[in-house]
């Protein structure tokens, strides 16, 4: 049984990495090379299916299809790594404040939290597109908006935890300042919980991001998007059904990927997992 | 009793805190909201009269206090778009989303529940490894692409879908059904992946307790054992996650309505931000909001209900 368990830990590592790490490598190569231009159109050759000229096949306007997988990419890392960044950026501004000072301040803060959680996200979501418009970074940042509360929470769990222990008190007692105890001593103590949920940030990010992108409020136009390609893809359903598979396919295996990394991630740092 | 007080103020606040926060987000719109909604060609009595009609030229508290008041006597004010009140636009669209959530939720729990039960009891085996596989996958799929995979593979093949429009159920039962199920089963299938850890999870953590090997040693049948037992206590954290799954499905419902165009709140909260119809967004995500909290509320008492130890906490 433990070997069974030894063996997942693994798999999920080696292939959550072989996938994340794949498509990391499609976003470099895609700065320089793609097989054609992603905005040149060609209308003659519209809606091709998969051949050896083009992988995946051709959209509605002949662009190629597979180096617009490519290109999505970027998007894809681009929303997902902004999102995380400022997800956790300040929640761990508001979470280890919170947290570490206690009192009123921690209750104001995760009040406040608890009511930005209380919203499904997709539809703070939707609420904050609406106000700041839509646009790679405007998405980034409303989905970096939603991923605050969580990540709040966590550090402030873990701060709680770690501010009566004593080597806090002996930085208390030397006349250490706050801030660093509080960044430099207890941060580092909380970082594995806080990289799990930063992992599963990443990889609902870009789920939300394509569902964004999709209901077309999300990434708009020449950007390649995979959420926009099957928005766009859904009117050719009957006459081109393979349009479908390659946008959907990459955001499953980059979301999957992402999903096995914070799985082991978890299994490698949580302790109690362990035992 | 004192719990129950407890969460009732706690519900308050944070519902306070919800309508502060649809309210305010609002206020930090770039530019004038008027000048957005009317477009550049709007002359000056166009823009005053709009802005005295929905009130925007008085001080704030009084325009969230106004807010508050409508919000609780159900006058959401008029939607600019269909210049019709938001309530109305509401209520029209409510049993589409309602029946598809419902319908989502009983395959949810009819799914996952046995799936994660059998899959406790075979841990580690293939069947309990395939089907964690699998459900690992579920949860990565986007559900807007399962929409489309399951029009083209189920919905064009079998006469009986239809992949788009709503009949309602007063109408024609297998008319709703036949609109309803391929959308239900979208938002379903990544709710069940994730149901069926958490089931699967609360299971094993049961089965091995001595409580469970005392009964079995009497004699009782596995049956008995797994479903009169195991599950009535792995019941409580399963629970828990119940509040988060709605949360998920309600917001399934706004997208999955877009891939099969059901005239739901979904579509209509799409329509309205297109248009940027603001009052009518702000309405339809408070009341969304509000019954997501409102149900995590009454898990929360029933949790407490179901295990009185929770109400010493």
């Amino acid at each position: 049984m433990k070997n069974v368990q030894k063996f997942a830990k693994h798999t999920n590592l080696i292939i959550g990495l072989l996938i994340v790490v794949g498509f990391f490598s499609v976003m470099i190569v895609s700065f320089f090379y793609t097989p054609f231009d992603v905005n040149v159109m060609n209308i003659p050759e519209k809606l091709r299916g998969p051949s050896s000229v083009y992988f995946f096949g051709t959209d509605e306007f002949g662009r190629d299809i597979f180096s617009r997988i490519m290109k999505g990419t970027q998007t894809a890392f681009a929303v997902g790594i902004l999102t995380v960044v400022i997800g956790v950026t300040f929640g761990i501004l508001i979470g280890a404040i919170a947290g570490y000072v206690g009192g009123w301040i921690d209750e104001i803060c995760m009040r406040f939290m608890d009511a930005l959680m209380a919203f499904p996200g997709i539809i703070l979501a939707l609420m904050l597109v609406a106000i700041f418009g839509p646009g790679i970074v405007n998405t980034a940042i409303a989905l970096g908006i939603i991923a605050i509360p969580g990540i709040a929470r966590i550090t402030r769990s873990g701060f709680v935890q770690h501010r009566d222990a004593e080597y806090v008190l002996a930085a208390k007692l030397i006349g250490v300042n706050p801030f660093k105890i509080m960044f430099r001593h207890i941060l580092p103590n909380i970082s594995s919980q806080i990289i799990v949920a930063a992992t599963v940030t990443f990889a609902t990010a870009m789920l939300a991001e394509a569902a964004l992108s999709y209901l077309g409020l999300g990434v708009q136009p020449p950007n390649p998007s995979w959420g926009r390609m099957l928005k766009d893809s859904q009117a050719y359903l009957m006459s081109a059904p393979w349009y479908i598979y390659a946008p959907g396919g990459a955001i499953t295996l980059l979301v999957l990927g992402l999903y096995m990394l914070s799985n082991a991630f978890r299994d490698f740092m949580d302790p109690r997992s362990k035992s | 009793m004192m719990y129950l007080i407890r969460r009732f103020i706690l519900l308050i606040i944070t519902i306070l805190l919800v309508s502060i926060i649809t309210f305010g987000v609002f206020q930090i719109l770039p530019g004038d909201p008027i000048r957005t909604m009317l477009g550049t060609e709007a002359d000056a009595t166009q823009i005053e009269n709009l802005r005295s009609e929905l009130g925007l030229d008085r001080p704030l508290y009084e325009q969230y206090a106004d807010w508050m008041k409508g919000l609780l006597t159900g006058d959401l004010g008029n939607s600019i778009r269909f210049s019709m009140p938001v309530k109305d636009l509401l209520f029209d669209r409510l049993p589409v989303t309602m029946s598809l959530a419902g319908l989502t939720l009983c395959m949810v729990l009819i799914v996952s529940i046995p799936l994660g039960m059998f899959a406790a009891r075979r841990q580690n085996k293939l069947s309990d490894v395939s089907l964690s596989t699998v459900t690992q996958i579920g949860m990565a799929v986007p559900s807007f692409w399962l929409g489309m995979m399951l029009i083209l593979y189920v919905g064009m093949k079998f006469d009986f879908f239809k992949i788009s429009g709503y009949i309602p159920w007063t109408q024609s039962v297998t008319g709703a059904l036949s609109t309803l199920v391929l959308p239900a089963l979208t938002i379903a299938i990544p709710q069940i992946a994730v149901n069926f850890r958490y089931v699967r999870t609360a299971v094993l953590e049961q089965i091995q307790l001595d409580y469970v090997r005392t009964i079995r040693s009497k004699g009782m049948s596995e049956q008995n054992v797994m479903y009169k037992h195991v599950l009535k206590n792995s019941m409580i954290p399963i629970l828990t996650v119940f509040g988060l799954i709605m949360a998920e499905v309600v917001a399934g419902t706004i997208i999955v309505e877009q891939v099969f165009s059901l005239p739901g709140v979904g579509q209509l909260l799409i329509t309205a931000i297109s248009n940027r119809d603001f009052p009518l967004v702000q309405g339809i995500v408070m009341y969304i909001t509000v019954a997501v909290v409102a149900i995590n509320f009454i898990v929360d008492i029933l949790y407490s209900v179901l295990d009185p130890r929770i109400r010493l906490r």
